[in-house]
Order: structure tokens, then C-alpha cells, then sequence
């Protein structure tokens, strides 16, 4: 017995009823500093008005200093975050040294770019350490466009929390602003508070958050519960 | 076969917690480096070989892309046993195919897997065989020798030990002109919670000096060895390829450069 | 005549005795293939799987109608699978999918036997490779059409998983499927927080009890049912029983004639 699959053939267009997709929501966050990068996700997995899990963070630690944040279709994270971790593992094998933040980026985007025309209904956040000591973030879309930021908020409830960030992070918006450089403390207090705001508003965000906080010593990881209804 | 009797000497031993390799490596001329012998196969799986490098390199290609799919479809690692088995069963094609030949490299795999600890041997033949420890490569009759000698010992000692017994079985291949040090000797480790680690140059020197100075064990038809003692390793300039090995190059040496 | 003096020359070349001819790029080769034929609804259907972890194991609970569409056609499909003695497995949804799943898992369990090298499924490993395999299909548009549980015993731990026709998966002390996510999983859940260390009796009375609002409520669902489960003693799929059930309030309901 063999699972094998009878190869594509063209012919007329079939009618379909069913969705390859689905939304398992999701929020993930990220935001760097001088010497750190945060990495944060809620712990909800839902679909519809169902949740189907309370307990599913969306945060994948890569490397010692790379952690990514995956929402979107479940599947999909699935497939590609085991894929990814493969690739790692195959850079690590051909190059006897793990694979930088900025490489695992740029590959990302080529993954992605891939499956353009079928593609991988996923938001990637990267967070980490870049070659010259200093956190960095990487935001995609689904089809792998991406660019280096300083903060990002995606999923679900990224919509909400960008606005936000803009006005505490990039102090957008604000008159007579002293812009201080982000330390680690009011990062991690502002990431709470915004996932707190998220649950709020946004059905698909609950649970519990996890924040990952990536130094150059590696990652360490911490839980903050968020509304459960 | 005699491709692997050629080729530098490996020693693969356990305990009942860890799986060792150590080996001997060659500079194939004074202008090359010493050649890599120990090569990490997955996070609980590593080899060591004596042979054909180049061979060596597509049966370790094989193995990580093996170990790679089992993890990606079963989110578990592969059994080692199932990994050599996968060796045995591709090795065995060439050997009976005509104007092929076989893979002309013996392996030593040392993994860890829910069974504990393994040490595999496989050779050229498509033969494998589970050991408890195992030398294979030139002069590697004096390491089975050592190990022979002490097997009783290796089930129940601590990490400490078995490199110690690992290091003497190598140590004992080497013509008494030359000893171990950082530049000809590497070794890979692996356990339960360890995953495959390979020490080279500098990492290597703390291991090596658990046996330095101590009298080598002599060899049969040798004479006793009393410059054994003190060897200086600073002064090895002769790298041990340039040792004459008196089992090579039989007249059935097989072609290997097809 | 016709047959091989019908082929070309080369390709988009001209046939014997005819001349050259550029089709503009195209052969002129036109072949009616037939849509490959893939499942875009389910047939036969089973409802809801049920599943949940106690002190020291995991256990699953079905159903055994196989519906047609909204005619009870079946009533006694066993959805419910042993595996081996760590490992159990049910599934909803198409009832040939769940078959065919179930010959190939049975066919790699004896496969592995065979090997006898001391290594089997575990529920994790089932789990991931049923995984990818409903992921593929979903990808190759072709889908398995069923949702899936996992149940058993990983490294001495309770494992229960769920996956469905897509892909979506995730391991979670307390699963349902189907009308069994809005029914059995809202009691499954508040049993389970208020005692995460039930007896395994208690777990069977649960489910039973989550069967039987089934049973009343889901009109895909019947009072017979299989329940298989996994503790340090091995697996079973224990034999089929029947819900007892009560309708005598049933003439108190009136305004929906």
C-alpha cells in the first residue's frame, strides 16, 4: 500500500467546495533594541468561533539568537517551521556554523517566494541578534517581501498593535517628544500591555503571551496570562 | 576491504551512557592539512572513516538526508539500528553489480537512541555489525587488541574513562615514534542529553592529557615499549601517513580510482 | 496502416508522406484526458470523535453511524482504531477516507513488526506523519476528508493530538471534532480544569456522558459507540455499548410541531 498520488493531469476545471485555508488567528510581536530583540505571541489557536487550543504558542526559536513568530493558517506554520527547521539543519551541516539572523531572513523570503502562486498563508516576524551585536527585526508578508524594521506587530490583531507601537516606540504622533533609546525593562512592560489591549479588542488574541527575550546570551522565555473568553 | 586498511586508524567505543569515537587524522602530504575523520551525521548520530573520503562524504550525504525526513515526517530521531540497516542495503547493490564498485570506506557510527547507546561498524562488503567497541583502519589490530583487553570495563565507566580507554586503544596504532596530540587527533561524543559533539585542535588538548606520560601498552612482535615514556609532542613532525604499515598493498588491492 | 506509421518524425514533425507543417509552436496532438477525479465532498460520514487524557492515559470515544448525508445509512461503522499498544487512533468525517487510512496504518504497523528491531509508532510519531500525509493531500488539492485523533502514550506521558482534513494540527489534553467542538468539548474542558489527574473511570463516565448530549443533539450521531484506550498496561478498543438514554421529557417539549 502506497500513498502515492496519481500525477496532475489538465483537464476541464473542477468545482471545489472546500477551502485549502483556514484562519487559526494569532498575534505575534517583535521589537528591538541596542543589544536585545523581543519576540512575543499569544498562546490561542482558534478557528471560527471555536478555540481549539489555549495552549499553542506562535513563537519557533530558530537558532541560540533567532526566534520567529508565525500566524495565519496553522497548516501552513506547521509545514513550513518543520521545513525550516531542516534548512537550519542542512546550513549547519554544509557550513559548520549556525546560520545568522540576517541569512535565515533571506532565506525565509526565498521559501515564501516559492510557493507564490500557492502560497503559504503565513505572517513571519524574525526577531534576533545581527552580525554586529545588535537586535533585529525581520517583517515578511505571505508571498516573502520583507524588510528590516525596528518593531513589528502581525496576525491577527497586528493591525491594532502597529498603531500603537508607532506611538510608543517611533514616537510618531507626539509633539515635543524625547526620543529615548528602548531599553529591555519598558519593552517587555510595553509588550504586555499592548497584548493585554489586543485581547481586548480582537477574538482571535487570548489565552496566555509568550515573550521571548533574545540577547546575545541567548533566549530566555516568559509567560503572561491574557483574558480567556 | 583493503581500502579501508589504508586508510588512518578509528576506535568507536560505549558505555553504557555514551558513545565515543576517536581518530587518527593524516596529512596526505606535508603542504595538506590534516583530513577530517569525524563528520556529525544528525543532533544523536556521528561517524568516523577510514577509506575513501570522497565515498565517505556521499554515504554521509545519504545518512543526514535520512535522519532529516524521519525527523521532518515522524518528529522523531531515526533509530541508529535502521540508519546502518539503510547503509547495509545501499552498499550492497554496487557489490554485485557488474562495472560497479563498491564503497570502498568503512564507517564506525556512534548514535544514541531510545535504546541506549550504539557503536556500528560497516564496511565496504555491505556487512555491518553492532559492537561494543570497534577499531578499523591501517595498524588498527593493536587498538582491537587494547579493546580486547579491557572490554569488561567499558559498560560501567563514567565519560572520563572511555575517552581515556578510546585514547590508548588509538594511541596504541601509532608507531612508538609518535604520539597523539591536538593536531592528529579528534573525537566525537554523544549521550542522552548530549547531542553529537566533535572535539578538534585545542578542544582536544584537555582530553589528551588525561593520558599523557603514561606507558603505552606494548605491542606484539615489537619491542617492549621503553621509549614509550614522556613522548614530547611538540616534536612529532613526521606524521604518522609517512609510517610504513606492513598489511598494505597485497596484490588484490582493488582499483579505486574508477 | 495506423499506430506507429500515424507517429511523426519528431516531434511536431510530419507524419510519413505528409509535409512539414509548423503548428505555430503547437503539436497538433489533441488528447481528451478525463479531470482527474478528487474529493470535494464526503459520502459516508461519521460525526463527532471525542477524546481525552487521565491520570496515566489517554481515550478515545466514537460513534459508529455512517450517515448519507442526512440518512442514517449505517450503524455499525467502527471509527476507532488500535494501533499498537501505545498508540490509538479515531477519526470523522468521509468513512472510505478513514478506511483507507486505516489499511495503510495497519499495513506500516505490520511492516514495522517485521523489522523486529524493538522500535514502534509511538502516538507522536503516528501523529506527525498523519500530519503530513492529510497536509500533502490538502496540498495536492486532493483531500483526505477526515479529522483525526490521536491518543496514547509518549516516553510514559499522556499524548493526544488532533488534525483535521487541511492540516491543521495541535496536542491538546482535551479534543472533539465536528459538532463535538461546540458540545463535548466545552464539558470535556471544565472537567478537565477542575480535576487535570481524573481516574480513568471518571474519564469513561465523561465521555459517555459527552456521548449522550451528542446523542441527543446531533442528529448525525447514535447510541452506539467504540471506546479505545491507552494506559501503562497496554491499549484496548474496548467492545461496543449503548448509551442508556431518557426520553421521557421528551413530550414536555412542545411549540416546534
Amino acid at each position: 500500500m502506497s500513498l502515492q498520488m496519481e500525477q496532475h493531469e489538465y483537464g476541464t476545471p473542477m468545482q471545489r467546495y472546500w477551502s485549502p485555508y483556514a484562519m487559526n488567528g494569532g498575534t505575534g510581536l517583535a521589537v528591538s533594541g541596542a543589544d536585545f530583540a523581543i519576540v512575543a505571541s499569544d498562546s490561542r489557536l482558534s478557528e471560527g468561533f471555536s478555540i481549539h487550543s489555549r495552549d499553542a504558542p506562535k513563537t519557533y526559536q530558530l537558532t541560540d539568537t533567532t526566534v520567529l513568530s508565525c500566524a495565519g493558517f496553522h497548516g501552513d506554520i506547521l509545514a513550513l517551521t518543520k521545513y525550516l527547521e531542516a534548512r537550519l539543519q542542512m546550513y549547519e551541516h554544509e557550513h559548520n556554523k549556525k546560520m545568522s539572523t540576517s541569512a535565515i531572513a533571506a532565506m525565509l523570503s526565498t521559501i515564501l517566494y516559492y510557493k507564490r502562486f500557492f502560497p503559504y498563508y503565513v505572517y513571519n516576524i524574525i526577531g534576533g541578534i545581527d552580525d554586529e551585536g545588535k537586535g533585529c527585526i525581520y517583517s515578511f508578508d505571505p508571498v516573502g517581501s520583507y524588510e528590516r524594521e525596528t518593531y513589528r506587530a502581525g496576525g491577527s490583531a497586528g493591525s491594532i498593535l502597529q498603531p500603537l507601537l508607532d506611538n510608543q516606540i517611533g514616537f510618531k504622533n507626539q509633539q515635543g517628544v524625547v526620543k529615548t533609546p528602548l531599553t529591555l525593562q519598558k519593552a517587555v512592560q510595553l509588550v504586555k500591555d499592548v497584548f493585554i489591549s489586543a485581547a481586548e479588542r480582537d477574538i482571535y488574541t487570548g489565552d496566555s503571551l509568550v515573550i521571548r527575550i533574545i540577547t546575545k546570551d541567548g533566549v530566555k522565555t516568559e509567560t503572561f496570562p491574557l483574558r480567556r473568553d | 576491504m583493503e581500502a579501508v586498511k589504508q586508510g588512518a586508524a578509528t576506535v568507536g567505543l560505549k558505555s553504557k551512557t555514551h558513545a565515543i569515537l576517536v581518530a587518527l587524522k593524516r596529512a596526505p602530504s606535508e603542504l595538506s592539512a590534516h583530513q577530517k575523520k569525524i563528520t556529525a551525521i544528525d543532533k544523536h548520530v556521528g561517524m568516523s572513516i577510514a577509506g575513501l573520503t570522497a565515498d565517505a562524504r556521499l554515504l554521509s550525504k545519504f545518512m543526514r538526508t535520512e535522519c532529516l525526513n524521519s525527523r521532518y515526517a515522524y518528529d522523531q530521531p531515526l533509530p541508529i539500528s535502521r540508519l546502518v540497516n539503510m547503509i547495509g542495503s545501499k552498499s550492497q547493490i554496487p557489490t554485485q553489480r557488474y562495472g560497479r564498485r563498491p564503497f570502498g570506506v568503512g564507517l564506525l557510527l556512534a548514535g544514541y537512541d531510545t535504546a541506549g547507546p550504539h557503536i556500528y561498524q560497516t564496511c565496504p562488503s555491505a556487512n555491518y555489525f553492532d559492537c561494543k567497541a570497534m577499531a578499523i583502519g591501517a595498524r588498527s589490530q593493536s587498538a582491537r587488541t587494547y579493546l580486547e583487553k579491557h572490554l569488561d570495563k567499558f559498560s560501567n565507566c563514567g565519560l572520563e574513562e572511555l575517552i581515556k580507554h578510546g585514547l590508548r586503544a588509538l594511541r596504541d596504532t601509532l608507531p612508538t615514534e609518535t604520539d597523539l596530540n591536538t593536531k592528529n587527533c579528534s573525537m566525537g561524543i554523544v549521550s542522552k542529553d548530549m547531542d553529537f559533539t566533535i572535539y578538534a585542535d585545542n578542544d582536544i588538548a584537555q582530553y589528551l592529557q588525561l593520558i599523557e606520560g603514561e606507558e603505552r601498552s606494548s605491542r606484539p612482535g615489537r619491542r617492549e615499549g621503553a621509549e614509550g615514556m614522556e613522548q614530547d609532542a611538540a616534536g612529532d613532525d613526521q606524521p604518522p601517513a609517512a609510517a610504513p604499515d606492513p598489511q598494505v598493498g597485497g596484490p588484490d588491492v582493488q582499483p579505486m580510482d574508477q | 496502416m495506423e499506430g506507429i506509421m500515424e507517429q511523426p518524425f519528431w516531434a511536431n514533425g510530419p507524419k510519413p508522406g505528409s509535409f512539414y507543417d509548423f503548428h505555430a509552436g503547437h503539436s497538433s496532438k489533441t488528447t481528451t484526458v478525463m479531470p482527474v477525479k478528487h474529493t470535494q465532498y464526503p459520502m459516508v460520514t461519521g460525526s463527532s470523535v471525542i477524546g481525552i487524557q487521565f491520570d496515566g492515559g489517554v481515550m478515545i470515544a466514537a460513534d459508529k453511524l455512517g450517515s448519507y448525508g442526512s440518512l442514517a445509512r449505517y450503524r455499525n461503522c467502527s471509527r476507532i482504531l488500535k494501533v499498537n499498544n501505545t498508540t490509538i487512533m479515531g477519526a470523522g468525517g468521509d468513512y472510505a477516507d478513514f478506511q483507507f487510512l486505516r489499511d495503510i496504518v495497519e499495513q506500516r504497523v505490520i511492516d514495522e513488526e517485521c523489522l523486529d528491531d524493538g522500535f514502534n509508532y509511538t502516538p507522536r510519531s503516528l501523529f506527525s506523519w498523519l500530519t503530513r500525509v492529510l497536509y500533502n493531500r490538502r496540498s495536492r488539492f486532493n483531500p483526505l476528508w477526515n479529522t483525526v485523533l490521536v491518543g496514547g502514550l509518549q516516553d510514559g506521558e499522556p499524548f493526544l493530538g488532533y488534525v483535521d482534513k487541511i492540516g491543521t494540527a495541535y496536542q491538546s489534553p482535551t479534543a472533539a471534532s465536528g459538532f463535538g467542538a461546540y458540545i463535548a468539548l466545552p464539558m470535556l474542558r471544565e472537567a478537565y480544569e477542575r480535576n487535570d489527574k481524573m481516574s480513568e473511570d471518571e474519564a469513561k463516565t465523561l465521555l459517555e456522558s459527552c456521548l449522550r448530549v451528542l446523542y441527543y443533539r446531533d442528529c448525525r450521531a447514535w447510541n452506539k459507540y467504540d471506546i479505545a484506550i491507552v494506559t501503562h498496561d497496554g491499549s484496548r478498543l474496548e467492545e461496543s455499548k449503548t448509551l442508556s438514554t431518557d426520553w421521557s421529557t421528551a413530550d414536555m417539549v412542545s411549540g416546534y410541531e
